[in-house]
């Protein structure tokens, strides 16, 4: 154990270390993995002082409770998450979006994410973590990545190799939005379904199921209906890909998917509204609208200078 | 060849090496996926071969569609035959413990289990793609008389090291998973090792794969 690590108390729901996730090993069998929420991600390391790509901890719904051992420490929240800083005397309800002090003895309580799903805790220094393929995104489905490819156990430790050297006092006013609107590209089977099936598709509300983690999100609605076959040759999955099986309810391919799949493809999330997708809690309304690819570019221009606008104002 | 290369959403590419699966469309995609993969373009992210079809996926901050489109176009394939395969023998124990749907199989395919698992263990399996979860190979071809559907329900857990077949496949399960193909064995090899970062895979595409029955007494003092 080092001199400075955080215990345990209580794991919560599903709470991951992951960062930026590992490419180039879809062939193998391995999916991206890495943080659900890429901005939230970038930013609760930003506001720590940590190189922006280092490993977090990605908790869902109810967080980790941790205790902490060792020197003053930084650490920031973000995403739209409750959570409380028990100090020996006081208790201090947290603001996302900060970087807080830690001293020996204190405690974070991850409540809840409030109406979404995924937050993030950035540690300010090095975590003591094992890496596979330049990455400790722990992917649970393949055993692989830091905590020895499992989820977070009640009593275990989070080891601290190295405290940042300076503890940052950063702030940023952001809120989360929240859309029902997910935009979309035709998928390369948009016409294995009816007619009335691509109406339904594209203009209906689908409810956010309640088997929905980091492999996939499962949605229920009007049935769309397929009029050529419910089987496509198996081949490669994206995240994003939104698949349709037999029984008419389409799935959508999240960052621990399977890497192949067999069920016609109707459409493709757009990159730019991947990390609004990801925070639809089950019960959640979602409505897809169709954009074609120039636009899809544009929108991730823009996602991409508004996540970067966001990173420069912590300073 | 390439027939055709489609967008899959804003950031990859779909190559689409025509409609049938034969080893042939198979060897070109993996002779494609290997040129790609020796280039080491920055931009790219990842590279899925499946039978035949190969998705590119690239990082939306680096390049796009048309411009990555334009580069695979203009890339030199190498047309010589470079794959380098291996031969694997691959051991499964056939106890009716592990051999899950062999009485469903028997009724499918109107034939008695002997005559499917000397049919199984006397063919020599091509290896299409690994994938679906880490380091299953899809392998084939079954012969026209062993070709079954997937169950009616897929199963929640398919016990780690099942050797299953449908349609003209057969493949295994790396890891405990979900999964609807006909379970017809078990194997104690180890197929997907991930300490290994250069090679996790026993088998890869285009290696060809053997079947070799052993007995509940040679699976259980299996050393590899």
């Amino acid at each position: 154990m080092s001199k400075n690590y955080f215990q345990v108390i209580r794991a919560g729901i599903n709470t991951t270390f992951q960062d930026e996730g590992r490419k180039n090993l879809y062939h193998v069998g391995i999916p991206f993995s890495g943080a659900m929420d890429k901005r939230n991600y970038l930013l609760s390391n930003k506001l720590v002082g940590n190189k922006i790509n280092s490993p977090v901890l990605e908790f869902a719904y109810q967080g980790p409770l941790l205790k902490y051992f060792g020197d003053k420490i930084n650490i920031a929240i973000t995403g739209d998450v409750n959570f409380r800083i028990k100090k020996k005397k006081i208790t201090i309800d947290g603001n996302c979006y900060q970087s807080l002090n830690l001293e020996d003895g204190d405690e974070v309580d991850i409540l809840s994410t409030n109406k979404s799903v995924y937050g993030y805790l950035a540690i300010g220094g090095q975590i003591d973590l094992k890496y596979q393929w330049s990455s400790c995104s722990t992917n649970t489905k393949a055993i692989i990545g830091a905590n020895d490819g499992k989820k977070f156990e009640n009593e275990q430790v989070i080891n601290i190799s190295k405290l940042n050297n300076h503890l940052v006092e950063k702030k940023l006013n952001y809120l989360n939005t929240k859309i029902e609107n997910i935009r979309i590209i035709k998928g390369t089977n948009f016409d294995y379904f009816s007619d009335k099936g691509k109406k339904i598709f594209l203009e209906k509300e689908f409810i956010v199921s309640k088997l929905t983690d980091r492999m996939g999100m499962r949605l229920e609605g009007q049935k769309i209906e397929n009029i050529i076959d419910t089987n496509i040759k198996s081949e490669g999955l994206i995240k994003g890909v939104i698949q349709v099986p037999a029984d008419g309810n389409p799935i959508v391919m999240l960052s621990d998917h399977g890497t192949i799949g067999g069920y016609p493809k109707i459409g493709v999330v757009i990159s730019a509204d991947y990390d609004k997708l990801v925070q639809l809690s089950p019960g959640s309304k979602i409505k897809f609208k169709q954009v074609d690819l120039s636009s899809a570019e544009n929108l991730f221009k823009l996602y991409d200078l508004e996540t970067q606008n966001l990173i420069s104002q912590i300073e | 060849m390439i027939k055709n290369i489609l967008n899959l959403g804003d950031a990859a590419l779909y190559c689409d090496f025509g409609k049938d699966v034969n080893r042939e469309t198979n060897t070109q995609v993996i002779r494609y996926f290997k040129s790609i993969q020796k280039e080491n373009i920055a931009s790219i992210n990842n590279l899925s071969p499946s039978y035949n079809k190969l998705i590119i996926s690239f990082d939306l901050k680096k390049t796009n569609f048309k411009d990555l489109k334009k580069l695979i176009e203009n890339l030199n394939i190498s047309n010589e035959d470079d794959l380098e395969n291996k031969t694997i023998e691959v051991p499964v124990c056939c106890d009716e413990n592990f051999a899950l749907d062999i009485v469903r199989l028997e009724n499918k395919l109107n034939l008695k289990r002997e005559k499917i698992y000397e049919n199984f263990f006397s063919k020599e399996f091509f290896c299409y793609m690994t994938g679906f979860i880490a380091g299953m190979p899809f392998l084939g071809d079954l012969s026209e008389n062993m070709r079954a559907n997937r169950l009616e329900t897929p199963r929640v857990r398919v016990p780690k090291g099942s050797v299953a077949l449908t349609e003209q496949f057969a493949n295994i399960y790396t890891f405990e998973s979900p999964g609807g193909w006909n379970v017809i064995g078990n194997s104690p090899l180890r197929i997907f090792d991930s300490s290994k970062e250069e090679s996790p895979n026993l088998i890869n595409p285009g290696d060809i794969v053997l079947f070799k029955e052993i007995s509940k007494n040679q699976y259980e003092n299996f050393n590899e």
